[in-house]
Formats: C-alpha cells, structure tokens, sequence
C-alpha cells in the first residue's frame, strides 16, 4: 500500500506540537516506561544470586516450563484452526456467517475470569454432559485456546481476501486438485499472516492470569501456569521472585514478538525487492 | 470483515463440508456451548435468585466501582490515544520506534505483572511509598492504584485504531485548510477529528471492553476487599470460591451481556466504516 503523501513535519516551533509531544511523553513514562522499570530493576535488586535463585527454584522452573509448553501447543492449535477458521469465512458461505464472523471477537470483549467460568462450567465438576477436566492440563489448554482465539483467524482474514484467485485458477486449469491449489498455493501465501497471528496469541498465552486462575485449580508443579507463580510470589510478600520471573516472562514475550517479526520480513522478502 | 468469495468451482465439496463442520465445531465447543450454559444456569431458577445475586450491597457496589475506574480510565486513553496517534503520524521526531514499543508493550505483558509493576511503584515500600504515606495518599489497596492500572491495560487501543487511518487520510485537507487561515486547532476540530471519528469510536469500545474486563491487574493492586475494592471481575472470582454458584454467574451474565453489547456495537461500527482495511483488533501487523 502507498504512504499517504509525507507527513508534513511540524516545526518545532509551534507551541501546539511541543505541548502534545510533552504529553505523550509524560503520560507513556508515568503509565508504561515508569511501572515497567520498576519491575526490572526490582528483579535484579538483592544481586545476581537472588536473582538466579528466584529463577531457577524448582517450582517456579515447573511454572515456566508448563506456561510455555502450554503456550506451544495452542499457537500451533490457533495455526491450523484458526486458518481453518478464517478459510470458511471467506471462502465459504453459509446462512449466520456474519454472525459467526462477529462471534470471533467475543474473546476480545469477555472478561477472562468470565470466559474461565464457562468453561468451568461446561468442562467441570459440575457439568452437565459429565466430562471433568478442573484442575487438569487440558482445563488450561482450553482456558488458552478460549482467549487466543481472534489472534489467527484475523491476522489470516484480510490476507484471504486480497489474494488473487488467478493463480489458484491459473494451477487448476494446468490440473492441479484442491488439496494441491491449496498446498502449494494458498498456503505459502498464508504464512506470514499465520506467523503474525501465532506471536501475538503466543504473548498472549504465556501471560494469561484470569482465564486459568480458576479453572486450573493451580497445583503448584501440576497445574500451576508462571502468571499464577507469581501472584502467589506476590501474596507471599515476595516481590523480588515475583519480579525475577515477570521479567523472564516479559523477556520471552519480546523475544518471540521480535523473532516472529523478523521471520515475517523473511518470508516477505520478495514483496518488497 | 465478513468479504465472501465464490467458492472456488472445483473445491470438493466434501472438502467443503469437512472444513465448515470443523470450524464451527471447535467454535461451539469452545465458545458458545460454555457461554450458553452460564445463561442457562443463571436463569434456570428464575430471575428473582439471578436478580438477587446482582442486586444485593457487594454486587452493587462492585459494579459502582467497576463503572467509576472505567469513567476514569477510558476518556483518559482516548485523548491520549488521539494525541499520540496525531503526534505519531504528523510530526518528526526522534524516538518514535520508542513510543511505538511503549504504547504495544501493554498488548504483550501479563495483567499480573502489570499489578506487581504498580505494586513496586506506589506500594508502602515502593519507590513513592514513603513520600504517599506522608502525604497520606493511599494509591495501592485503594481507587486510585485500580484506576491506573486499568489505564495501563487499556491504552493501547485508540492509538492502535487512529494511526492507520491518519496515515491513510494524508494531510491533503489538512494542509488545505492551513493555508486557508485555519490554526492547528481549527483544523483537528473541523478537519482531522471527524476524519477519525470512527477509528476512534472503534477504539473506545475496544478500550471500554479491556477496562470493565481486567482482572489480574486489579486483583493484585486492590486488595480484594469485599464491599470496598472489588470490581464486577473481581466479584465472580468471590463468589465462585465462597461457592455461590448463582451469584458467581449472574455476574458473569452481566460482564457477558456488556461484552455480546460491546460485539454489537463493533459491528454496527464496521459497517459505517468507509474504508474497510482499518486495522482489525488482533491484526496488528508484527513490528
């Protein structure tokens, strides 16, 4: 898509520009900047060994293997789903696909303790088709699969729209099948949007508190997700723990925000030659 | 978002099937089957118990303060998300990749974290803690730490909406209208802003919904203190864990109808849209 013709810059001289960039500034270091320095630079205060320690303890170890092996396993859940998901509709049509286009987002606008408790419900002890899964692994893969669910399906969305059909007409009329068009085809075209949507619902899953906090009954080494850890670090009156293991975790969500975004430029690459 | 293609002629049609019955599947299964069964449970015994569970002092009070931080919090994001995005696009200047991080970080922290991120700053041996204490302001266990944390969690949606669309609308009329004799504040009055209304609508419901939905954040920073500091999330977490099942769902059915209201609106702003590539929430493109 072409820029918009260069934003005209403003002269640092009108008072307007220098008030407004004053208070971005200050409202993003006093909300954002300030907070998050707080956090890193407690993890790190009581030296490298404390730091080391919180770390690596073996509960918190379980806490972080269990968030990422979780987190994981729905990304690439979210990745075929989710394109599944976006395919049927665009290309397909059937009657209340609007509303179940406008369904998608609902886990964007339901409270994730709320979102827990259905599920809860359905899957739990007192549900009424008799499965059980409260304080399993599977509640926590289903408390994640619940909020990642948007990630995928609108990051492949857009991208099924635009693709040009004549290339999948172009293989068909040289007699290539569905499941060909669509693997060789389609799909690579696909990958970039389904990277993009797996960063983001990864970030999303390794962090999930209110979704997990009830329906997982948090057994610490069985059911106990890192978001959990550390607020029991917190309620503990441990904060530096509690800050050691939020800046792994936030250390890992950017690692995998920059890693995929880099990916992405990969894949791309030729797009933009 | 709902753009339809033909299907393609010589798709199999048992691929068709296969594909549509999976996808709405794992969609009833996960979605709507939970959603419908808490409606079911909240009404199965009529409404005067549902009616009951939300009506009575905690549950009142709960959704009195839920309403207030939200009235805080979500003006407060909008002029700063119009302001940032405006500052974003049309000026130069140096640490733009920086604000930019800064306004997404929010999208990718835990809500945990943020409440402990807060904890640290205004807690009673928190970098400010002693300075509050003598000033006799208490932030943390109280409104004040509630209502900032929420701000944190919410903030990146109106920028997230507004800058696309800035960068789309060019500054055409804008440079027009300056040469016209307009001052900058004319301008965003009568040019730019309702260029941006529905970005911004769009971004408002989405903050709305972040900031009547948190839940970690505020559960760390407030104490949980029944009848003082509990927001409508935090109450049915209490209500679940003093197992009163009803008074648990009834709220949830209140956060679930304010979010199915908050889809709504969504869509009816969609379709307003002029342009329909605005970004999408989720389609944020990979920095």
């Amino acid at each position: 898509m072409v820029e918009a013709a260069a934003a005209r810059p403003a002269s640092p001289a009108r008072p307007g520009a220098a008030l407004a960039q004053g208070f971005v500034t200050a409202y993003l270091s006093v909300i954002v900047l300030l907070p998050l320095a707080a956090v890193v630079w407690r993890a790190g205060d009581g030296g490298r060994r404390r730091l080391w320690e919180a770390i690596s303890n073996d509960q918190a170890l379980a806490a972080l293997k269990l968030t990422l092996a979780a987190s994981v396993a729905v990304a690439v859940i979210n990745a075929v789903m989710g394109t599944v998901i976006a395919w049927i509709l665009v290309r397909d049509r059937f009657r209340g696909q609007s509303v179940v286009n406008a369904v998608i987002d609902l886990p964007f606008a339901l409270p994730t303790v709320v979102a827990g408790l259905t599920l809860l419900a359905l899957y739990g002890p007192n549900g009424p088709v008799g499965v059980n899964v409260a304080y399993t692994r599977t509640a926590i893969l289903l408390a994640l699969l619940f909020v990642t669910l948007p990630f995928v399906i609108r990051a492949v969305q857009p991208v099924l729209l635009e693709l040009d059909r004549e290339m999948e007409e172009a293989a068909a009329s040289l007699g290539a099948g569905s499941l060909t068009i669509l693997r060789r085809i389609v799909l690579p075209n696909l990958v970039p949007a389904i990277l993009s949507g797996v960063a983001l619902a990864f970030a999303r899953a390794i962090g999930e508190f209110g979704a997990v906090v009830l329906i997982s009954g948090n057994l610490p080494f069985r059911t106990e997700v890192a978001s959990v850890y550390i607020f029991g670090r917190i309620e503990s009156g441990d904060p530096q723990a509690a800050a050691a293991i939020s800046t792994v975790l936030l250390a890992i969500s950017l690692a995998v925000l920059f890693g995929i975004g880099g990916l992405r430029r990969w894949a791309t690459r030729y797009e933009r030659a | 978002m709902t753009g339809r293609q033909k299907p393609a002629p010589n798709s199999g049609r048992g691929g068709r099937y296969v594909l549509r019955v999976a996808g709405l599947g794992y969609l009833a299964l996960l979605l709507l089957a939970p959603l419908s069964l808490v409606f079911w449970r909240t009404f199965e015994h009529g409404l005067g118990p549902a009616w009951g569970a939300v009506s009575n002092p905690a549950a009142r009070h709960a959704i009195l303060i839920t309403l207030v931080i939200t009235a805080i919090a979500v003006p407060a994001n909008t002029v700063f998300g119009v302001v940032c995005a405006i500052v974003v696009v049309r000026h130069r200047f140096r640490g733009k990749g920086i604000v930019n991080a800064l306004v997404d970080l929010p999208l990718a922290l835990s809500p945990v974290v943020v409440g402990l991120a807060f904890l640290l700053l205004y807690g009673q041996s928190g970098w400010f803690g002693s300075w509050l204490t003598e000033h006799g302001i208490q932030v943390v266990f109280a409104l004040p730490g509630m209502v900032l944390v929420t701000i944190f969690v919410s903030l990146p949606f109106v920028v997230r909406e507004v800058v696309p669309v800035l960068r789309e609308i060019g500054t055409e009329q804008e440079q027009a209208a300056s040469t016209l004799g307009a001052s900058s504040w004319q301008t965003f009055r009568r040019i730019t802003l309702p260029a941006i209304r529905w970005a911004v609508t769009y971004g408002v419901v989405l903050t709305t919904a972040r900031a009547l939905g948190e839940f970690g954040a505020v559960s760390v920073i407030s104490g949980r203190i029944v009848g003082k500091t509990e927001t409508m999330t935090l109450h049915v977490q209490e209500r679940y864990q003093a197992f009163d099942y009803v008074g648990a769902y009834a709220s949830a059915v209140v956060l679930a109808l304010l979010a199915l209201t908050t889809l709504v609106v969504l869509n009816v702003v969609r379709r307003e849209e002029p342009r329909g590539d605005r970004a999408e929430p989720g389609h944020e493109a990979v920095r």
